[in-house]
């Protein structure tokens, strides 16, 4: 029994020596695991942990094991680079999928240009940007405000509009260009009312008397919300006691999930609206399916899936697909092999790599049911590609980003320049 | 009704039916007919079974039946036509069945399709035939889908309770059921169905005995005789109309004095006569909700601060770890809800003593373990109770995790209290405000007439002396910092009413409560209080006009000037303990 016992040990170590020795492919995973956005951001590093181990269990990818390389960040935005650096030059990860905020991607984005790095960044942003090492999984603004706005407008007949945000550089920016793009449809400065509020802010009293007060003028009235965490809950809250209902001001918000509302208190919520590229309560076979081994993972069939992980699944498998195109990780030539690429989405249609490194999405809204899900009450006729620069700004209207032609993540059609990757 | 409609197209057999309900004269007669052709498919066994049960109207009963058949699949804007039916046919379990699908409790069988209200019980759902008003056994969930609503079907499901509602006993019931029919009534683009609401308000009128209802369905008329052709008329209606603050009221108004609207002079100029009225009252009443939007902010600090007053007035500590008691205060609140899953409005009661014990007892361990060892060393005292702060959060976030939890709202926390058409006050801050004059009264009791008070106040003016009177003074230290602790308990409880439970709780107000307790001045109660009150009252008069972030940096401004110029804040103690 004991020389078997150490036969098994034997064995065990030398699979260890081959396996270190057969070298396997690094994936980098970069979520904040503490701190303000891990609640947002762990489920995000599990949903990668979980692809990893599917597409071992396929055999690997090139013949090699894929091995997932864990950093926690802990939602501090420099750390964040120096996170991101460690991952490119001291474990050479072939991918990297992270970051959750705005600013933590902005932090990053000189380390993986400097190091020529990958990474899928797999939440909704502001857009005004498009890196050669960045592949935006998530919504641009006109994958997900725009035809929100669009919906309110044309399905509900909001007349009037309020544009409530956290005062930070997503909603500031995702705001500007509502503001541009309801005034090309004839809104009315006086029609339009935008506010800002801190961070956690918990005292909406006021600011939902005075929305209460510019919905009550007639017309009917809608709030974009771009307000982020846990602010929403006071917010929805006091919408509730003053008796502002989702029949009379609907609120749609883009940072409102089903990982926000669970555990939540959703009785006061109801019937408002959320847009997103992606439902759990999509009824498809694939959805179902996912879903199903999803909860078989995690070892829990209450955990929520939503859009942001759904995002993370696209970019993995576009990923391996562009992996097994190049022949190598190699992330010059695994860049060059991802524009066009497809995968199917899993509320239906395909992702498609665009030449701007942003996706094509279908986009949905929803409303909140009790049990904080939500019911599709409108879905894109089609797919929507992403458009970095958006059309709608002065500053960005006549910017194009092409990976693949022009070469340039920044290029004005006006002037014929590129300023490389960023809008400045 | 709009999107989903689109949506979801009716089908042919469906366009049909939805022509005959056009027809006017015996309209259920041809609905009938088509109906009998459409039972033959899917309807039938609900039809079977219903006829089985109600047998003496069995032809009034039929549509009744199909149309609650045929709401398990019908698009939006398609059940919205049933539930208008549906309240037209009037038929008994009618209202039931309308709530229940407003709450969402209405499901059909996977299986046959049958439609049941659905309660949730230990095994599955317990089932209530709507056709029969009778229980229909518990079945297991999984067999089950739910009939969906969207927020339009919501309004038109409403509006067809509030026809319902209408010969309501309940005065309150009558009220609410009118503004709910005139506001389908103002939107309501079809002309017959707003003459039909009109008839059934009128007729309401005469029978009607209770002032306030009888006000709302003359208002409601008088708007709808505003779109009079007679310039007479529309005169009369906006002297009726004089004294409303109603909103629709106004908007009306603001159309009638414009030229381009009305065409007659005199009902321009008494328009915007009663405009201007209007005008001038929403503007008063604007100021009384500010005030009050103002004092319920400022209760908040003064709740938040009053803990603080204690330990760094009376005391003399800086206590970094206040914010970690009132969260902790937050969390008893919670776990008294999962103790008392059934009764949320008891479990809230009791966690403000359970708060007060709990927080109270953490007090007086902090107090015992660490502050004792450092009186007289502010600097340190900061230092190690900030530790004890973070060591706090982290215990919270191993215990309950990182994520908020949700308290519930007992129900009569919840809702507003409607004073007139321009001014409503939220119960929960009313609750709040009351809560944190008797929290502060109460403590004013204990300092001013109980031993314990009396020694308190004893050891802050002068230590050496109490103790020569032979006052424990060790003893009367730690319990005062468990009793400012044990305030700080309470505060949670009320915040957890009004914002986030999580383990970061404590640091948003911490900075608030120092400001707070170093505005009112040092060492003094009543300063706590109007400096708390006057706080919220200064920041919620800026809000409006400059923002909620510009306010907050503008009342810390202004509080450091005023610092300048009075160091001891708003009421300096006086005398030999000032000294001190």
């Amino acid at each position: 029994m004991k020389r078997l016992s150490v036969v098994a040990l034997a064995c065990g170590l030398a699979f260890c020596a081959v396996a270190s020795a057969a070298d396997t492919i690094k994936v980098g995973v970069l979520h904040s695991l503490s701190g303000t956005m891990a609640i947002s951001e762990t489920t995000l590093k599990d949903t990668v942990l979980m692809l990893i181990d599917e597409q071992n269990k396929k055999g690997g990818l090139l013949g090699k094991k894929l091995e997932p390389v864990v950093v926690d960040p802990a939602s501090n935005w420099p750390l964040f680079a120096e996170k991101a650096a460690e991952l490119l030059e001291k474990d050479h990860v072939a991918v990297v999928f992270g970051c959750w905020t705005s600013v933590s991607r902005k932090s990053v984005l000189p380390v993986f240009e400097k190091d020529d790095g990958l990474l899928f960044y797999p939440v909704q942003y502001e857009g005004e940007e498009s890196s050669k090492n960045v592949i935006y999984t998530g919504a641009a603004p006109n994958q997900q405000a725009i035809p929100a706005v669009d919906y309110l407008m044309k399905e509900v007949g909001v007349k009037r509009w309020v544009l409530a945000g956290t005062d930070y550089v997503y909603p500031r920016t995702t705001n500007k260009i509502l503001e541009a793009y309801l005034k090309s449809k004839g809104v009315k400065d006086e029609d339009l009312m935008i506010n800002y509020t801190p961070f956690g802010h918990s005292d909406w009293q006021s600011i939902v008397a005075q929305i209460k007060k510019f919905g009550s003028a007639g017309k009917k009235t809608a709030v974009v919300s771009t307000i982020n965490g846990d602010a929403n809950v006071p917010f929805y809250k006091e919408l509730a006691n003053q008796k502002i209902s989702a029949e009379d001001i609907p609120v749609v918000a883009f940072s409102v999930g089903e990982e926000e509302l669970a555990g939540l208190d959703t009785k006061p919520l109801v019937g408002h609206l959320a847009a997103w590229n992606y439902f759990m309560s999509v009824d498809t076979p694939a959805n179902k399916a996912w879903i199903g081994k999803w909860h078989a993972f995690i070892k829990s069939d209450k955990r929520t899936f939503n859009d942001p992980m759904e995002a993370h699944v696209i970019g993995f498998n576009l990923w391996v697909k562009a992996v097994q195109k190049a022949g190598t990780v190699d992330t010059e030539k695994v860049i060059a092999a991802l524009p066009g690429l497809e995968t199917p989405n899993l509320t239906g249609g395909v992702a498609k790599v665009l030449p701007n490194h942003h996706i094509t999405k279908p986009v949905y809204i929803g409303e909140v049911r009790t049990d904080g899900q939500f019911d599709v009450v409108w879905k894109s006729p089609g797919l929507v590609p992403g458009d970095a620069w958006s059309d709608y700004l002065p500053g960005s209207k006549d910017i194009e980003a092409d990976w693949v032609t022009l070469k340039c993540g920044n290029y004005n059609t006006k002037t014929k320049v590129c300023s490389g990757q960023n809008y400045k | 009704m709009n999107a989903a409609a689109r949506h979801h197209r009716a089908t042919g057999s469906r366009k049909a039916l939805a022509a005959a309900s056009r027809w006017s004269p015996p309209r259920w007669v041809g609905l009938l007919a088509i109906l009998l052709l459409h039972a033959a498919g899917c309807l039938r066994p609900a039809a079977a079974e219903a006829s089985a049960v109600v047998e003496e109207s069995t032809a009034a009963r039929t549509p009744f039946v199909a149309a609650i058949a045929e709401l398990k699949e019908a698009g939006y804007g398609r059940k919205a036509e049933i539930v208008r039916r549906l309240a037209e046919l009037r038929q008994p379990g009618t209202r039931e069945l309308l709530s229940a699908l407003l709450e969402g409790n209405v499901y059909y069988r996977t299986s046959d399709g049958k439609v049941f209200i659905v309660a949730p019980a230990a095994s599955g759902y317990a089932l209530t035939d709507p056709l029969t008003g009778k229980g229909a056994g518990t079945e297991p969930e999984a067999g089950f889908e739910k009939v969906g609503i969207n927020n339009a079907l919501r309004r038109v499901i409403r509006g067809a309770l509030a026809q319902f509602d209408l010969s309501s006993p309940d005065e309150g019931v009558r009220l609410a059921a009118v503004k709910e029919m005139l506001r389908s009534f103002e939107e309501g683009a079809d002309t017959s169905r707003a003459t039909a609401i009109m008839t059934l308000l009128k007729a309401q009128l005469e029978k009607e005995r209770a002032a306030s209802v009888k006000r709302e369905i003359e208002t409601g008329l008088a708007l709808a005789a505003l779109g009079d052709s007679s310039p007479k008329k529309r005169l009369a209606a906006i002297d009726a109309l004089a004294s409303s603050l109603n909103q629709e009221v106004y908007n009306r108004l603001v159309a009638l004095s414009d030229p381009g609207t009305e065409p007659d002079v005199s009902v321009r100029v008494a328009a915007a006569r009663a405009v201007h009225r209007i005008d001038t009252w929403r503007k008063s009443y604007a100021v009384v909700e500010m005030l009050f939007f103002g004092l319920s902010l400022g209760s908040v600090l003064v709740l938040a601060a009053t803990g603080l007053a204690i330990t760094f007035g009376v005391m003399g500590v800086i206590n970094m770890a206040h914010g970690e008691l009132m969260m902790i205060g937050a969390y008893t609140a919670y776990v008294m809800q999962l103790l008392l899953p059934h009764a949320v409005g008891t479990s809230i009661v009791l966690a403000v003593p359970a708060a007060f014990v709990t927080a109270g007892l953490v007090g007086v361990l902090i107090e015992r373990f660490v502050v004792r060892y450092l009186y007289g060393r502010p600097l340190e005292t900061l230092l190690a109770t900030f530790g004890v702060s973070l060591i706090l959060q982290q215990v919270v976030r191993d215990i309950f995790t990182a994520n908020n939890r949700p308290v519930e709202s007992p129900s009569w926390m919840a809702g507003s209290l409607q004073i007139n058409d321009a001014l409503s006050i939220t119960y929960n801050r009313l609750v709040i405000v009351l809560f944190s004059v008797v929290v502060f009264a109460l403590l004013q009791l204990i300092l001013r007439r109980t031993r314990l008070g009396l020694e308190v106040r004893a050891v802050a003016q002068n230590r050496a002396m109490a103790k020569a009177m032979g006052v424990r003074t060790d003893w009367v230290d730690a319990l005062t910092f468990g009793l400012g602790a044990g305030i700080a308990g309470v505060a949670g409880v009320a915040l957890s009413q009004l914002t986030n439970v999580g383990p970061n709780l404590g640091q948003s107000y911490i900075v608030d409560s120092f400001m707070v307790v170093v505005f009112g001045g040092v060492g003094n109660l009543w300063g706590t209080l109007i400096g708390g009150m006057s706080l919220g009252v200064i920041n919620k008069f800026l809000e409006p006009y400059a923002g909620a972030v510009l306010g907050k940096i503008l009342v810390l401004l202004g509080l450091i000037l005023f610092i300048q110029r009075r160091p001891r804040g708003l009421f300096p103690q006086k005398g030999r303990a000032a000294e001190a």
